[in-house]
């Protein structure tokens, strides 16, 4: 039977290792989706009002994010700052710091276009019952648009956990790193450990992605 | 009998193009006006600009002594002096029946939401609704959800109700139903603005009748049967006949 090389991830610590790194991806993924969706709505609904200046300063935000690779963004603002104003910031922290600079973004933009989707004609039906705009928005439009947006905010999610594997790039101990780490160091005992190793990330990535995605068409369906 | 509703030299435009030129109104407590008129003559621009939906370009709208500016922080207080039901009902599809109605009570005027609920009841009860009260509107019939929205507006205790098409979305079948609950408003003495297109329930429920056409009032007449018999105006005529077929 071909040996796939699965055998060097029970060697010693290195199942615990590829666990604790998936572990330290999920985190910052938690971290940053949580930070992308508050800030997103707040963002998304600044994007739907109509002051020039606001729109113009949003806009370029959302070009920066859009042209800006994540791993250039990252680059920048861990080794950048670093250099640049002497900030000593972690990894963990850059990457959180970027992968929130990009989900504020493209929750924002799916938050404004869930807002847009709902007829005006609802926020005139709040506001000929009364309701100022602070109201309207917070018990008639948002609670509306949350329910348009957990589908698609979950796929956004789940982007977001699949790319985490870009912080192995500045050198935060991730599933991918150690992945890699655990292939280096069996290269000689185990020359298959490659395959194996990253049949396992796979399945480990699937496990934490799978159960989002499935949630997601449960709630298309339920709301749709 | 005191001036409720008084609208003098008003003017809207939408860009360069004129919608309503010099209409000069005045409602007293109590009255029930109905507005009819051909489509596009700005029969429900007329109603939005009454609480503030739209911004008017010249003349002054005064509801209950107070002016109704679009755009101003006293518009909320004013919206609550008028009720307004849409064609399209507009419900909030994420809250049931009862929430609808109760949400602006309690979030705008700070009732408690005993004294909200109670009322509510009562007023679903009347429409025949009250064991719909934990639906959504979506499992609710045209009819259902038109005489819920007309509850929604009342509990506000507004001074005016507009009402805009509010039948003309509906099956025939259930379109009776919402006439007969605004047919007992009236009786019990709200002050009313109707639009509508049906013509025998204008005459039935009108004090004044409305004629609007091009965006100008071209005639207005207080005796609602004689107006149907024998408009005045040509115009009025012309329009009147769209309705028969003989
Ligand atoms: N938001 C708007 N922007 C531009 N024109 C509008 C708008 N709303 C209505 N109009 C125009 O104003 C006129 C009157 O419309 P409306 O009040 O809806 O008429 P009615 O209710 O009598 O059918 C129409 O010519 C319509 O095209
Ligand atoms: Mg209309």
């Amino acid at each position: 039977m071909a040996n796939l090389g699965i055998d060097v991830l029970f060697k010693g610590t290195n199942f615990l290792r590829l666990l604790q790194g998936l572990w330290v991806s999920v985190e910052i993924s938690l971290v940053s989706v949580a930070i992308s969706i508050l800030l997103g709505l707040v963002v998304g609904v600044l994007m739907t009002f109509n002051k020039l200046w606001l729109k113009a300063i949003l806009k370029i935000y959302l070009e920066i994010v859009r042209i800006m690779p994540q791993m250039v963004l990252l680059f920048i603002v861990y080794f950048g700052t670093t250099r640049v104003f002497g900030w000593d910031i972690t990894a963990e922290a850059a990457a959180i710091f970027v992968f929130s600079f990009w989900g504020v973004a493209e929750m924002g933009d799916l938050v404004r276009g869930s807002i847009k989707s709902i007829p005006k004609i609802q926020f005139e039906s709040a506001y000929a019952l009364g309701m100022d705009k602070k109201q309207t928005y917070f018990y008639i439009i948002l609670p509306q648009t949350i329910r348009r947006l957990i589908p698609l905010s979950i796929n956004l999610i789940t982007r977001m956990i699949k790319t985490t594997s870009l912080v192995m790039m500045i050198g935060i101990v991730e599933v991918l790193k150690v992945a890699q780490q655990i292939i280096e160091a069996n290269r000689k005992a185990s020359p298959n450990a490659a395959f194996g190793v990253f049949a396992v990330v796979f399945l480990l990535y699937f496990i934490v992605c799978w159960p989002i995605s499935r949630l997601a068409v449960y709630l298309e369906k339920r709301w749709a | 009998m005191s001036e409720l509703l008084k609208v003098t030299h008003l003017q809207k435009k939408f860009g360069d193009n004129v919608v309503l030129k010099d209409i000069n109104l005045s409602v007293k407590k109590g009255e029930v006006v109905v507005i009819i008129g051909p489509s596009g003559c700005g029969k429900s621009t007329f109603l939005r600009c009454l609480n503030g939906l739209e911004e008017i370009q010249d003349g002054v709208i005064v509801v209950d002594g107070l002016p109704v500016e679009a755009g101003k922080r006293e518009i909320t207080k004013l919206r609550q002096k008028i009720g307004m039901v849409f064609q399209s009902y507009e419900l909030f599809p994420h809250k049931t029946v009862l929430e609808n109605i109760i949400l602006a009570p309690m979030k705008v005027q700070k009732r408690s939401k005993d004294e909200a609920i109670k009322e509510a009841l009562e007023l679903l009860d009347k429409v025949g609704l009250v064991d719909k009260k934990d639906y959504y509107p979506r499992q609710l019939s045209g009819g259902q959800k038109q005489r819920v929205a007309i509850v929604r507006a009342l509990l506000m205790h507004p001074d005016i109700l507009l009402f805009d098409e509010v039948t003309a979305a509906l099956d025939p079948e259930m379109v009776h139903e919402v006439l007969e609950t605004m047919l007992s408003l009236a009786k019990s003495g709200s002050t009313m603005l109707i639009v509508t297109h049906e013509m025998s329930f204008a005459r039935a429920i009108a004090d004044r009748i409305i004629f609007l056409d091009k965006g100008e009032i071209v005639e207005e007449s207080s005796d609602a049967k004689s107006f149907f018999i024998k408009p005045t105006t040509e115009r009025a005529k012309k329009f009147l006949k769209t309705f028969d077929y003989e």
